[in-house]
């Protein structure tokens, strides 16, 4: 009785498939070409790469490269290696990506649970930030870092990070919680809890989808920004200006290897977290933007 | 003055008014279900009740609190919307004593109230499980069991089976009935299903555009419709509405009705007082189960009148054969026994009963006042 298919998808040849199947293999060795090139060279000493072996695995494997991007190379002046930089990193992006999808949650459920009179021009006036170039605002946020006195600190960067992801992280919420159904919020307002407790106990548990995808993208572009890192950075400069600074140094030898590790040294994070919290991704996307 | 009173109460949404002057006095134990079209109302005035809509003008008053402005938790009423609104992340126990614990009660009274409610309700084995994982009507319960815990002075429903299959709603509707039978509690219920509102409520209140269009036991919403609109809305299928003409003759006043041939017919009105209204037309309002063949007529009316007729379609409905004629130049409905036998095109003997008749003003569309 196996006269009844499950299948409703287009039906193929095995020739076809076989094609598609190497076709999708070649596209993917493709993509990861660079990963290998530089997984390769950061394990070879730095006359292997200059001999013109560039494709070649390593003759002599070596871990040195990456203990000296890690912890002595020359960053600038001083030979400390990237590890203060990271340090540097990771202090500002945690508490930068936390408040700001935390404030953008709360935006979300006010803009949409709790409306009032002009709330959908103050959230369009959010969107518009989302359009700012990073250019137009370090002067005006130069200034406003200095009258607080948070510039060239790492406070400072979380800052400036917050204002600038609070206009995403609003609109992935607020497209979100649309779809979160007001007779719930009504319920709980009759069951007698208040603002914050409606928050914490009906709308934060079912937020996961939508609180992946606002980490994950306020935690690449904060990690990744290099920009306002170099502006306003001083001397907590994060990882990327750090890297610059290593790959960019215009004298002495081009140490290669140690590039090569630096670089995916600054990568790691990002890289770990598609990686962890990556299938959730696109699910809470399609949830936040399309039902919206 | 009731246990909840609706006094004089108006809602504007800027410019606009959307409810005129509503008053209603319900008491203690009663079951008041507002009915209507979509966009009457109804609603409106039940979240204002509730306290999730402001109060333009008027008051409402909960055992003779007045609760204008008063936060919803602190009215002492429960709520069970259409859609359930039950937390999907919290269990069944949970969504049921979410009210208590935000309202302070100790863990021990709301692990009693719980285990009381859960009883009642027949969802003991539900405890544990998530709203997700539920039934429509497992989760119609659960909500009902949210309010009940509650043990709130007034219960609002919010149109709570129209997310029901119709079998499950005739079994959840006696439910409810039954529900109310043995708690004696206040409900206000709303709904557009004017079945629902005939069988639960012990008073009707018919609304449209923004105005109570009667209020009343449901017999007399039924019998005596204040005008065409509750006439119409209420009753399946709709009650006959027919152009007709009042002829005195032998000193009663008599409805003259044409024929599907255009003969003109006369039934005796019961009501003496409609002679004042000789000559001139009105509309007759009669409903389907009033027309009948002559051996199911109501043998204990004291007014049946005799009318030929011919069909023009016949639909077996299985408990009732519904047919077709023509009266007063449109389409009427009577409802006949299931096994008469009737054929399209056929001419035969009606029995009419004229003591459950009613007559409009065609001008007011008001019912015509009779003594």
């Amino acid at each position: 009785m196996s006269a009844v298919t499950q299948d409703t998808a287009v039906s193929m040849g095995r020739v076809t498939r076989a094609l598609i199947y190497l076709l999708l293999l070649l596209f993917a060795l493709f993509y990861l070409l660079p990963l290998y090139v530089m997984g390769v060279n950061s394990v070879k000493p730095l006359a292997e790469i200059t001999g013109g072996n560039m494709m070649a695995l390593p003759e002599v494997w070596t871990l040195d490269p990456w203990r000296s991007a890690w912890s002595t190379a020359q960053i600038g002046v001083e030979p400390t290696g990237l590890k203060p930089y990271f340090l540097n990193s990771i202090l500002m992006v945690v508490p930068a990506v936390v408040i700001s999808t935390i404030m953008g949650a709360l935006n979300g459920y006010i803009l949409t649970k709790w409306r009032f009179r002009g709330d959908t021009w103050v959230f369009g006036l959010m969107l518009f930030s989302c359009f700012i170039p990073f250019q137009i605002v370090l002067i005006p946020m130069a200034v406003v870092l200095g009258k607080l006195g948070l510039a060239g600190s790492v406070p400072g960067l979380v800052l400036v990070h917050v204002v600038y992801g609070i206009g995403f992280t609003t609109l992935y919420f607020r497209n979100y919680y649309a779809t979160f159904p007001t007779e719930l919020v009504r319920a709980a307002q009759i069951d007698g809890a208040g603002f914050f407790q409606i928050f914490w106990r009906i709308l934060l548990p079912v937020s996961g989808p939508i609180a992946v995808v606002s980490i994950i993208w306020q935690f690449t572009n904060i990690w990744n920004d290099f920009l306002f890192g170099a502006s306003f950075g001083g001397t907590n400069q994060p990882m990327t200006v750090a890297l610059n600074n290593l790959v960019q140094s215009s004298t002495g030898v081009k140490e290669y290897n140690v590039h090569f590790a630096g670089a995916i040294l600054a990568a790691l994070p990002t890289l770990l977290v598609y990686i962890v919290a990556g299938r959730y991704f696109v699910r809470g996307l399609m949830a936040g933007s399309v039902k919206g | 003055m009731g246990f909840l009173d609706i006094r004089n109460v108006t809602k504007s949404y800027g410019n606009v008014e959307v409810l005129h002057r509503v008053d209603i006095a319900v008491e203690e134990g009663e079951f008041l279900v507002l009915v209507g079209p979509s966009g009457c109302g109804k609603s409106t005035l039940l979240n204002m009740i509730a306290g999730l809509e402001g109060i333009t003008g008027g008051e409402i008053a909960i055992k003779g609190h007045v609760v204008n402005g008063v936060h919803p938790s602190r009215r002492n009423i429960a709520m069970v919307f259409q859609s359930y609104a039950l937390y999907p992340n919290m269990t069944v126990a949970q969504n049921m004593t979410f009210g208590l614990e935000m309202h302070g009660v100790p863990k021990p009274e709301r692990e009693r109230a719980l285990a009381d409610v859960a009883k009642l309700l027949q969802i003991d084995h539900l405890l544990d499980r998530k709203p997700g994982q539920l039934s429509g009507g497992q989760r119609q319960r659960v909500a009902m069991g949210r309010a009940l815990v509650r043990d709130p002075d007034v219960f609002l429903f919010d149109e709570p089976l129209s997310n029901l299959d119709a079998k499950l709603r005739v079994d959840m509707r006696t439910e409810i009935k039954k529900l109310h039978q043995k708690l004696k509690t206040t409900i206000v219920y709303v709904t557009h299903d004017q079945i629902e509102a005939m069988t639960l409520s012990t008073r009707i209140a018919v609304m449209n555009k923004g105005y109570v269009q009667q209020l009343g036991t449901p017999k007399e919403i039924y019998d005596t419709p204040a005008n065409l609109f509750v006439a119409t809305f209420m009753g399946s299928p709709a009650m006959n509405i027919i152009p007709a003409r009042v002829v005195v003759q032998d000193g009663t006043p008599h409805a003259s009705v044409t024929d599907a041939d255009g003969r003109p017919r006369l039934l005796r009105f019961s009501q003496g007082s409609l002679a004042a209204w000789d000559g001139r037309d009105i509309l007759l309002g009669i409903r389907p189960e009033a027309i009948t063949d002559p051996e199911g007529a109501d043998r204990k009316s004291s007014n049946i009148q005799a009318l030929t007729n011919r069909v023009t379609v016949t639909e077996p409905a299985g408990s009732d054969t519904f047919v077709t004629m023509a009266l007063g130049g449109q389409d009427a409905i009577a409802r006949m026994r299931a096994d008469a036998s009737v054929a399209a095109g056929q001419t035969y003997d009606f029995a009419v009963n004229m003591e459950k008749a009613v007559a409009f003003d065609p001008k007011t569309e008001q019912r015509i006042a009779s003594d």
